[in-house]
């Protein structure tokens, strides 16, 4: 499964696209498409220039935790720096 | 230290107005990414993995107290109470909000600050040996050639859009501290022997994912033809660099391409074309700057310190830190203080909103206002005098900021990785920060000696790992992180590239492999030789098969 996650235009903050078509900060609401919808939920994402910085797509593990080759960085950019675990984004309950 | 005169000042606020636009047409979705990123690029505002970044020049790792007081302000403003120092002797905030940087950097300018030249394919900000105008046997203040080249190279139109960044660093001593060799210019100030003092001109060096040493192109330059000779070196560059692959895009790709030989032949031609006196400063407007650089008041001292000496025999920290953390000045009774952002445990080059006040307040009262910043992630206080060392250390020490480790095996380089870093593959800190736990033991560091751990999470190498004495570069291999040690480099007048040692280590692995190469260099050392003087007289193989030797 695939998500869309992007930075906030704002203040760069992680955010990804949730059920309701907003943009949720918890990875947990992030609505999870199929891989064969996912270059479409994609591009939508795309043009909404004015809410986000960049777009692009992430691979979503069965237990909800970022998966696939990018799990590294994407399990950082969820959670906040490793070393600053006093900066970490609030932690979710596992999904 | 230079102040701005009114081209400086209204340079930048026009530059601050014109980003406020931009900022603003980019919230109401005038401007897309697309559109934005290049501009808000050249002002130093990069997207990193939770936020963004900005980067703020401080030309020549030069700053006063006040500018210091600026940046804790900001961090505590604009960001969460801290930035890193990096290894371009620049400050990183790592969360301002884009709707704050317009404000922020309005801030800066009030200071005379601003993140100019710290992004996108310019020259960008120069860089310089932290003890300049303090250091003994310095032939003069390189500060005053780096400033030449600042108000030169800055909105320069021709060198606006280089096929890819530009890097130029000054020395003025003959120890390299500012890592000139591997720079796309290194200038080294030297005397001829006619007792002249000119620039050694050192062109194509680099790491990242093609490590260079430059190669000098010209020995000896005359100082008043700087500007003309860079101009000159720039245009063949601008016209010969490749534009078609970023990866060679740099000018070592060029000169190594072309050859050295070659390289300064063209670069000679092309000077010889140049109307040299319509580029290069008059005589009075480099005395104008020289003055700015003109050393402070150092009262008539006798070299040494009695109640230094004293200190010393009755704290033996103290007297630690004296032998480790500072260095000869100069002036007879002062001395040159390095504070390292290096504690045990800690993130290399953080600094926070409280210490950089506390350095502030220390630099005010007792180094003649001026604080500096060095490419390994430290901090200096440059003209302190002996007779108040104790009273300084003292005062770092309730800061936290007296770790007495400068040069040893736990003052690490160490890029933001991918704890920050959006192009990073692997993390850094935490590999800085549990060599430095292993190696917590001062007195076992200091035994140790001189040996410098450079560590990059990605082959665009910010933490300068192919010059450092143990370098070690993060690389992913399917989704894990793991690390390559390089043995035997060098980023100081006997720069080398260090070589591979073998296949990459699990990040459970790189600790122990650090602790075997010195264990090894400790059995295997000669009278006083260095980590790096070992290596290099019993030969790669040798600390390749410690490293690899089945546990």
């Amino acid at each position: 499964m695939k998500a869309v996650t992007g930075n906030r235009l704002t203040d760069g903050a992680v955010v990804y696209l949730a059920d309701d078509d907003q943009w949720t900060v918890q990875l947990s609401r992030a609505v999870r498409i199929g891989d064969n919808d996912a270059l479409d939920a994609l591009s939508a994402a795309q043009t909404r220039v004015h809410e986000i910085a960049d777009a692009y797509l992430i691979d979503i593990a069965e237990n909800g935790a970022p998966g696939g080759r990018a799990r590294i960085r994407e399990s950082i950019r969820r959670a906040g720096p490793t070393v600053r675990p006093d900066l970490a984004r609030q932690q979710e309950t596992a999904a | 230290m230079y102040r701005y005169d009114e081209f400086d000042a209204t340079m930048v606020a026009e530059r601050v107005r014109q980003f406020r636009g931009q900022v603003e047409r980019r919230l109401s979705g005038d401007l897309s990414e697309e559109e934005f990123k290049p501009l808000r690029l050249m002002n130093g505002l990069y997207l990193q993995l939770h936020a963004y970044m900005l980067r703020v020049a401080i030309p020549y790792g030069t700053l006063s107290s006040a500018q210091m007081r600026a940046l804790a302000e900001a961090a505590r403003k604009y960001d969460k109470g801290y930035a890193h120092f990096t290894t371009r002797q620049n400050l990183q905030y790592n969360w301002p909000a884009l709707v704050d940087v317009p404000d922020l950097l309005d801030d800066l300018a009030k200071v005379e600050m601003h993140a100019i030249q710290t992004s996108g394919n310019c020259i960008r900000n120069v860089t310089s040996d932290q003890y300049a105008g303090a250091a003994e046997g310095e032939v003069e203040d390189p500060r005053i050639w780096c400033e030449v080249i600042r108000q030169w190279s800055t909105f320069h139109p021709e060198f606006s859009f280089l096929p890819r960044k530009f890097k130029i660093a000054v020395t003025a001593s003959d120890h390299d501290r500012a890592a000139i060799k591997v720079h796309d210019i290194g200038l080294r100030l030297h005397k001829n022997d006619q007792g002249e003092a000119g620039f050694e001109v050192i062109v194509g060096g680099g790491l990242g994912r093609t490590p260079y040493i430059g190669h000098t192109i010209r020995e000896f330059l005359p100082k008043r033809h700087l500007l003309s000779y860079l101009e000159a070196i720039l245009r063949v560059y601008n016209l010969q660099g490749r534009r078609d692959n970023a990866y060679k895009a740099r000018i070592k790709i060029l000169v190594n391409a072309t050859g050295g030989d070659d390289f300064a032949g063209l670069v000679e031609e092309e000077w010889s074309k140049i109307d040299k006196k319509e580029i290069d400063l008059p005589a009075e407007e480099i005395a104008r700057i020289e003055d700015y650089f003109a050393p402070p008041a150092f009262e008539a001292l006798s070299a040494d310190s009695e109640a230094f000496e004293q200190k010393r025999k009755e704290d033996q920290a103290f007297d630690r830190w004296a032998r480790l953390n500072t260095h000869a000045h100069k002036a007879p009774g002062y001395a040159i203080v390095n504070i390292s952002l290096k504690p045990i445990s800690g993130i290399p080059g953080d600094a926070t909103d409280k210490e950089m006040d506390a350095v502030a307040a220390i630099a005010e009262q007792y180094s003649f206002d001026e604080v500096r910043v060095t490419h390994e992630q430290n901090l200096v206080l440059p003209h302190v005098r002996k007779d108040n060392l104790y009273t300084v250390y003292k005062a770092l020490d309730a800061a936290g900021l007296a770790t007495a480790n400068i040069g040893l095996v736990s003052d690490i380089i160490a890029c933001p990785g991918l704890d920050y870093c959006s192009l990073a593959n692997t993390r850094s800190i935490p590999i800085a920060q549990r060599i430095s736990e292993r190696f917590a033991d001062l007195g076992q560091q200091e035994d140790i000696g001189e040996l410098k751990i450079k560590i990059s999470g990605c082959i665009n190498a910010c933490g300068h790992h192919h010059v450092g004495h143990i370098g070690i570069l993060g690389v992913d291999k399917k989704g894990e992180e793991f690390y390559q040690i390089t043995l035997g480099g060098s980023g100081a007048e006997d720069a080398s590239i260090g070589e591979i040692a073998g296949r990459g280590l699990s990040s459970d692995e790189v600790v122990d492999a650090v602790e075997k190469l010195v264990e090894f260099y400790r059995q295997h050392r000669q009278g006083g030789e260095r980590f790096l003087d070992a290596y290099r007289r019993l030969g790669a193989d040798k600390f390749k098969e410690a490293l690899y030797a089945a546990a």
